[in-house]
């Protein structure tokens, strides 16, 4: 074979490669504009909503890690329980409400009025009451706006305990506000440690007047039958409501809203 | 040959009460942390009924102090008022059953701990 039949050999096989270069990159670009022609935004959608929660991911395990549980199990010791600083996470998409989440995390304000753990937040005093010392509660982290929605969007994903959240657990009578009261109040004496408005009720459980906003309603009915099947240690005991008591009492909740903003301002107080 | 078995009887004796009383101490520990975990919150760090809750609570909780009181109530009552709550003794709903939360052990332990409290006995 002589110089110049090399020559045209390796030139051949150039172009052979160039254009199956060409071919593809053909491919490519038709696809990506077919995608857009056909108007299947969603794929990207998928893309950005996937890079949302990836970097929720990240912000949560570098500022919420320290005093959430973000992954299993919940606390089984009392040692355990006590040394928790924030409710768990890792269960935060079949309990929370997004919308909710990222407003809250954009402006958080206290949700159990002596703290989260309220026996860090006491005066004792020798001869008189327990009271709480407000100026110990420790305030919440506050995030940007962006990254409150990129952490409720991750949140939504942590499905533990999807299994033990009863599916449209409420009838649909409607809620019945005089019943539900009497029942929160005389029956099963649940005002004892939780305000159903700003001042009013017990001190040391989450408010219930905004329940509706932050939970979801199949997990606020599921939760009140058995506390403890989702937190061993929870402070709630279970008060073995029957069907009855957990429809009356979840709807309750459910109707409640809070005050309009300053409505209460000193009532916290007091 | 038998002082042998005297000076084994006697250390398995003492390795034996060792164990009992760490065992013993815990669970007194326990049911003081216990009671100020969960029962202070109504009942007061001190057991003398005055919890942070107590403010907008239509019946007072019982002051666990008040050793006259706390003498007229057996011990079986007492637990049956914490594993079943106040309306198990006719008492106030206010109490919640709390059976779920303590096992039967940790119940018992938490019944002696109202008696240290009260300084009392049934």
């Amino acid at each position: 074979m002589g110089l110049r039949d090399k020559r045209m050999r390796l030139a051949g096989f150039g172009l052979l490669l160039f254009a199956i270069a060409v071919l593809f990159s053909a491919v490519s670009v038709g696809s990506a504009l077919n995608v857009e022609a056909a108007g299947t935004a969603g794929a990207t959608d998928l893309t950005e909503s996937a890079i949302s929660i990836k970097k929720g991911k990240i912000i949560l395990k570098s500022r919420c890690g320290k005093c959430h549980a973000i992954k299993g199990p919940a606390a089984t010791t009392l040692k355990d329980f006590k040394a928790r600083k924030g409710p768990d996470l890792f269960y935060a998409g079949v309990k929370y409400n997004e919308e909710w989440l990222i407003k809250w995390l954009a402006n958080p304000v206290p949700i159990r009025p002596a703290g989260f753990r309220y026996f860090k937040n006491i005066i004792v005093t020798e001869g008189s009451d327990d009271t709480v010392n407000w100026d110990a509660l420790a305030e919440h982290v506050a995030l940007t706006p962006d990254e409150a929605e990129m952490v409720a969007a991750t949140l939504m994903t942590f499905m533990a305990y999807k299994g033990k959240v009863k599916k449209n657990a409420l009838t649909e009578e409607p809620a019945d506000a005089f019943m539900g009261e009497m029942n929160f109040d005389k029956f099963s004496g649940c005002l004892a440690c939780h305000e159903i408005e700003p001042g009013y009720g017990g001190v040391t459980g989450p408010e219930v007047y905004t329940v509706a906003e932050r939970l979801k309603p199949d997990f606020i009915y599921s939760y009140l039958k058995s506390p403890q099947s989702f937190d061993p240690k929870s402070m709630m005991p279970d008060k073995e409501l029957g069907e009855n008591f957990l429809q009356v009492l979840t709807k309750y909740m459910l109707s409640l809203e809070a005050p309009p903003d300053g409505e209460y301002d000193e009532g916290e107080e007091e | 040959m038998k002082q042998s078995y005297r000076y084994i009887i006697g250390a398995l004796s003492l390795l034996a009460a060792m164990m009992m009383v760490p065992n013993g101490m815990a669970e007194a520990a326990t049911a003081r942390d216990n009671y100020r975990t969960y029962c202070a919150q109504c009942h007061g760090v001190n057991g003398s009924g005055g919890g942070v809750n107590t403010e907008s609570m239509s019946v007072q909780p019982r002051d666990h102090t008040d050793a006259k009181g706390m003498s007229g109530l057996t011990d079986a009552k007492l637990k049956k008022a914490i594993a079943e709550g106040g309306l198990a003794v006719s008492k106030s709903v206010l109490m919640p059953p709390w059976r779920a939360t303590f096992n039967d052990k940790e119940l018992d332990a938490l019944v002696g701990y109202l008696r240290e409290l009260c300084k009392c006995s049934e």
